[in-house]
């Protein structure tokens, strides 16, 4: 691939490189298959992408605006700017996504989602869509993190949902993926699974960073008219890595650094080794038999011990670069960007905020024009902080 | 042609109906005793289940009993290691998600599984567009990889399975994880589609749990593979004399099924 043509399509069975492609049950592959060729037909038609388009603006509260942070700025040494997912509906960019997947299910003429979610804001987003669509939805959810994220569930369930607690394996984000594929197969007629990252078979990490491509279409075009022009860095936060695919997207064939922060007891790229799960090959982080092994963060949606296999490419091709941020790290920025720029970032952000803090004057050159994409707010972590904070004391 | 399929198709020349049961390999320490059991009540070849962490087409059956093994320590080198104790005539097949054999190393996880007696492999999560590297590592230990034919593949998609399939073809009765199975499925169509494009053998699986549903399956088949209902019996304490009971009862559903046309 030529540096032009990073985050472009990935070749025909859904490879960025070596990694991606589709590695599902046969009984999956025609749903698999009819999703990329339905995705492809509405991608390329204007009035599905204008339906989109309008949909994101009068529901989803686009364009969200970008953000300059003048007193961090100060404080760093450097020019910063947020892109402000934190305001689209639902309190992060997972709406991107699953407006563009609802209004897919709706056109394969499919009634019901199911979706997986780790901290819960997939899931909400979903039932949110899925309430405004009028379709049936299910989301699966660890055990263990519906009783982290209650107040989540009950989110889900007061937006219409049905919310099944994943009693298997971990009990977390990666067995909720496992058992949304398993109960995608015996309902693969009527139902679509609405994943949350750019992760799992093709087309799914594609798909979903080309709905969340919106982010860094907008953010470079309204840095361009604030006259700030390209960004020396363009940093994200990553889970699956679906905000920072959506803001690089934007900006992936300039001279911007792309850097993705993932969570230190999470991260793919630094511990991680090639490996398949969940759809895809990928960097992961498994034992030396191959077992996956779990992830550990303090935010829920940084909580999975992969990363989607474009990134696991911008990664080894070098285009991007991949670091990770402890939890420890994590509140200090949290509280930093609440007390300087009155925005409570979700704690996933945090992890960008605090890669940059932390760099600041080093890996990041004093002076340097900086864009943060905030892809989420804090209103689902403040009980969480609360008690971390208090027992702290 | 692979020897397994060799095997199965003079097994099918013979008039007999195959029953496979499916092991979760290290679920206990006597396992290997529970696959010679299985054996001497008449199974044909048996399917030896490598356990990994996240078993996408499996359900919570089989779930366990892989978690189980998993805390008591199975890898497939142990697997390989057990299975230098086991004297069987029958051949065996190994069943477990690609990325235990990607992370080994292809050429090394065929050859070492080949060398320990495994003359086939059946891997649910390989698609048939990602295998070409997996398959050249199977031919050249002789290993034969079995292909799945789902309800939901489509006609282009039974050309590509059916004729690559080796050892035989897998039908899957269900649109549906193991161990979940009410109905009757859809065994019969999806064997027919395979039968229509190739002669390799083909077997049932995917919610065979009892006798009764085994003697159904096979009169539309070559063969029948019973996992969950097996993994349950053992999870629930089963000893030797249980699975020789409980395979004997399907040999004999399947023995006074009216051979199929
Ligand atoms: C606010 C926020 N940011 C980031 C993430 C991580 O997901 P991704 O890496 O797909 O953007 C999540 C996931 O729940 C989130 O809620």
């Amino acid at each position: 691939m030529s540096e032009s043509s990073f985050m472009s399509s990935p070749d025909a069975r859904g490879h960025f490189g070596e990694f991606g492609g589709r590695f599902v049950p046969e009984a999956l592959m025609p749903a698999c298959l009819e999703l990329e060729s339905a995705f492809r037909d509405a991608w390329a038609d204007a009035a599905f992408q204008h339906e989109y388009r309008t949909v994101l603006k009068e529901f989803g509260g686009r364009p969200t605006p970008v953000t300059p942070l003048p007193r961090l700025s100060e404080r760093l040494g450097l020019e910063l700017y947020a892109k402000r997912e934190d305001l689209a509906h639902t309190g992060s960019h997972k709406i991107n996504n699953v407006v563009g997947q609802t209004l897919l299910t709706k056109r394969m003429g499919k009634t019901r989602v199911i979706a997986e979610t780790g901290a819960g804001q997939h899931g909400v987003a979903t039932a949110t869509a899925a309430a405004r669509f009028g379709l049936e939805c299910t989301v699966y959810m660890g055990e263990v993190d519906t009783k982290r994220q209650v107040l989540n569930v009950f989110r889900m369930e007061l937006l219409g949902a049905t919310v099944v607690p994943v009693t298997s394996g971990s009990r977390t984000l990666k067995d909720a993926v496992n058992e949304a594929m398993r109960e995608w197969v015996s309902c693969v007629n009527d139902t679509h699974y609405c994943l949350g990252s750019v992760m799992g078979p093709h087309p799914f990490p594609w798909m979903v960073r080309e709905l969340q491509s919106i982010i860094g279409i907008e953010a470079s075009a309204q840095l361009h008219d604030m006259g700030v022009g390209t960004p020396d860095l363009v940093v994200a936060c990553v889970g699956g890595g679906s905000n920072a695919a959506g803001v690089f997207a934007g900006f992936a064939n300039t001279s911007a650094r792309l850097v993705g922060v993932e969570a230190a007891g999470g991260s793919a790229v630094g511990m991680g080794s090639p490996g398949v799960l969940h759809g895809m090959k990928s960097l992961l982080i498994q034992d030396e038999f191959g077992q996956i092994e779990e992830a550990h963060s303090i935010s829920a949606g940084l909580d999975y011990p992969g990363i989607g296999p474009e990134h696991a490419f911008l990664a080894t091709s070098g285009r991007a670069e991949y670091q990770a941020i402890g939890d420890d790290e994590v509140l200090g920025a949290l509280k930093v960007l609440s007390e300087l720029e009155g925005i409570i970032p979700a704690l996933e952000t945090a992890h960008a905020v605090a890669w940059i803090m932390k760099e600041a004057g080093g890996a990041i050159p004093k002076g340097s024009k900086v864009l943060l994409n905030l892809s989420g707010r804090g209103d689902k972590d403040v009980a969480q902080v609360r008690e971390i904070l208090r027992a702290e004391g | 042609m692979k020897h397994l399929e060799q095997q199965l198709r003079a097994l099918r020349s013979s008039g007999r109906k195959a029953l496979v049961p499916y092991f979760v390999a290290g679920l206990t320490p006597d396992w290997i005793q529970h696959v010679e059991a299985a054996v001497l009540a008449g199974a044909d070849a048996v399917e030896i289940g490598v356990p990994f962490s996240d078993p996408m087409i499996d359900g919570v059956v089989i779930q366990e009993g892989v978690l189980r093994s998993l805390e008591a320590g199975t890898t497939l080198d142990s697997v390989c290691k057990d299975l230098s104790s086991l004297s069987t005539h029958v051949p065996l097949v190994a069943m477990t998600y690609y990325n235990i054999f990607f992370h080994y190393g292809l050429e090394r996880a065929a050859g070492k599984i080949a060398a320990s007696g495994l003359s086939g492999a059946i891997v649910p999560d390989l698609t048939i567009e990602e295998s070409s590297d997996w398959r050249v590592a199977c031919d050249a230990h002789d290993l034969a990889n079995v292909f799945i034919v789902a309800p939901s593949s489509t006609p282009d998609r039974v050309a590509l399975l059916a004729p690559a399939s080796e050892g035989f073809c897998y039908a899957s009765a269900r649109m549906a994880v193991t161990g979940r199975a009410a109905d009757e499925g859809d065994a019969k169509r999806v064997v027919g589609e395979v039968r229509a494009i190739s002669d390799v053998p083909v077997y049932v699986g995917i919610g065979i749990g009892t006798p009764e549903q085994a003697r159904e399956a096979s009169m539309v088949s070559d063969g029948v593979i019973v996992g969950t209902a097996l993994v349950q019996l053992i999870l629930d304490g089963g000893d030797v004399h249980a699975i020789e009971d409980f395979i004997g009862s399907f040999r004999r559903a399947i023995d006074i099924a009216p051979v199929s046309a």
